[in-house]
């Protein structure tokens, strides 16, 4: 059976690329689940969870948002975050949730409130990944 | 005339001296190291980057953006000055500097990035709008800040146009202060690959691919967010090549200072063994001629 490639990639380091049989991407239209031989598109990715898919294997990862780009055989997300479930800090992200909600309830301005916002869609995210894969 | 302990000690000083420059030169030199390898991690972005960059602009027609829009009279230009936060790097800073001394005090809005920069423009007392830090290793989320401060600034016309003024990693021994245009964006072109520019794939990247992509939700509005997302990357670079370029700065102003130091060590022992060996001199000459006297 045909793969993807599924490559996730910070402007810090390459975070993941493997040949996956599936992928579902947060996709800024809604959730986008990709099989090999997809049309080619290219789309934003909302702050959420991805799920790669190899045979009966997932693995989560929790991204920030960014830029997709899928072609028949490989999938390439852009963003300024990703973190795989197995190395989110869950008390480091909840605290950071809190500390971005007090500062959210604060008066800011329009630049902070963006940069908060940003960095409450990331660790919210990561709670996210972590929660639903232990339950 | 020193006198022999005098200048054992102040040898004694100078070896202390380049023990410290030593030191300092290793530090900087394995922290440079570091800073290419961050420029070289984030080379699979800038490939992706260029990539998507290329598709999307072969894609949007007409396209207006608050970002792209040129401005016909440029009454307050912005300019982001990229600086170290320590001195200890030879020339660096100054020439860096000396160029923020070109824009008119008047009508230059200051932006800085390092503490030399935001010292330097209180100093002279030129208009500082922010001033930002970076750290060692510089992170994405820190280079976001900046770049979006710059946007806003811009958006809301406090100025017209703004400048990034930082030092150009050209190689380990030539760093050059060099300025871009920030804003409004213009061309958009390929983002370096790395530090050192690796042209063929830069154009590979930048030449529109052949695969019709399906935009969603469609260009123009991957266009608006992919255009400050390639401003923030284009910001992280050079934040990255300023980091470089201090650290190669400091590593040579390191080893000249470590070999002068050498150099002053061999000179003061030369001159402590001339004089070591005058006073032994004299000092014989003065017993024999007191033995002289005596036996006769």
């Amino acid at each position: 059976m045909a793969t993807l490639k599924l490559e996730i990639i910070t402007p810090e380091a390459k975070v993941y690329s493997q040949d996956v049989d599936m992928v579902t991407i947060p996709g800024s239209e809604g959730e986008m689940g990709i099989y090999p031989m997809h049309l080619p598109v290219m789309t934003q990715v909302a702050a959420g969870e991805v799920i790669a898919r190899t045979g009966a294997k997932e693995s989560y990862l929790a991204v920030g948002d960014g830029f997709v780009q899928i072609t028949g055989e490989k999938v390439a997300i852009m963003t300024d975050m990703a973190i795989a479930a197995e190395n989110i800090d869950e008390l480091q992200a909840e605290e950071a949730r809190k500390r971005a909600e007090a500062r959210l309830a604060e008066k800011l301005d329009d630049e902070e409130t963006a940069l908060v916002q940003a960095a409450l869609a990331h660790s919210l995210a990561q709670l996210d990944v972590k929660r639903r894969r232990r339950g | 005339m020193p006198s022999t302990r005098d200048i054992r000690r102040r040898i004694k000083s100078v070896k202390n001296t380049a023990q410290i420059t030593k030191a300092m030169q290793m530090v900087a030199a394995s922290k440079m190291r570091k800073a290419q390898d961050a420029a070289l991690a984030g080379r699979p972005y800038a490939v992706q980057m260029n990539a998507v960059l290329a598709e999307v602009s072969a894609h949007v027609g007409d396209f207006s953006h608050p970002l792209i829009e040129k401005r016909d009279e440029i009454k307050k230009r912005g300019l982001i000055v990229v600086s170290s936060d320590k001195g200890l790097c030879g020339a660096l800073n100054t020439n860096l500097l000396r160029e923020v001394a070109k824009y008119d005090v008047a009508t230059t809005v200051h932006i800085t990035a390092g503490r030399k920069a935001s010292q330097y423009v209180a100093r002279t007392k030129r208009q500082l709008a922010a001033e930002f830090t970076y750290k060692d290793a510089p992170t994405f989320a820190e280079a976001r800040q900046i770049s979006k401060f710059a946007q806003e600034m811009f958006t809301s016309g406090k100025v017209d146009s703004v400048d990034v003024l930082y030092t150009d990693f050209v190689n380990t021994l030539v760093q050059k202060p060099n300025v871009q245009s920030f804003l409004p964006v213009g061309e958009i072109s390929a983002l370096e690959a790395d530090m050192k520019g690796d042209d063929s794939q830069k154009h590979q990247a930048l030449s529109a691919g052949t695969t019709e992509f399906v935009f969603e939700p469609g260009a123009n509005a991957v266009m608006s967010a992919l255009l400050p997302h390639y401003l923030n990357y284009r910001m992280y670079q050079i934040l990255l090549e300023a980091k470089a370029s201090e650290h190669s700065a400091r590593m040579v102003a390191m080893k000249s200072a470590t070999d002068n130091a050498k150099e002053l060590i061999k000179d003061l022992t030369l001159q402590y063994n001339k004089l070591r060996q005058a006073n032994i001199t004299s000092e014989l000459l003065e017993i024999t001629t007191a033995q002289m006297a005596l036996g006769n």
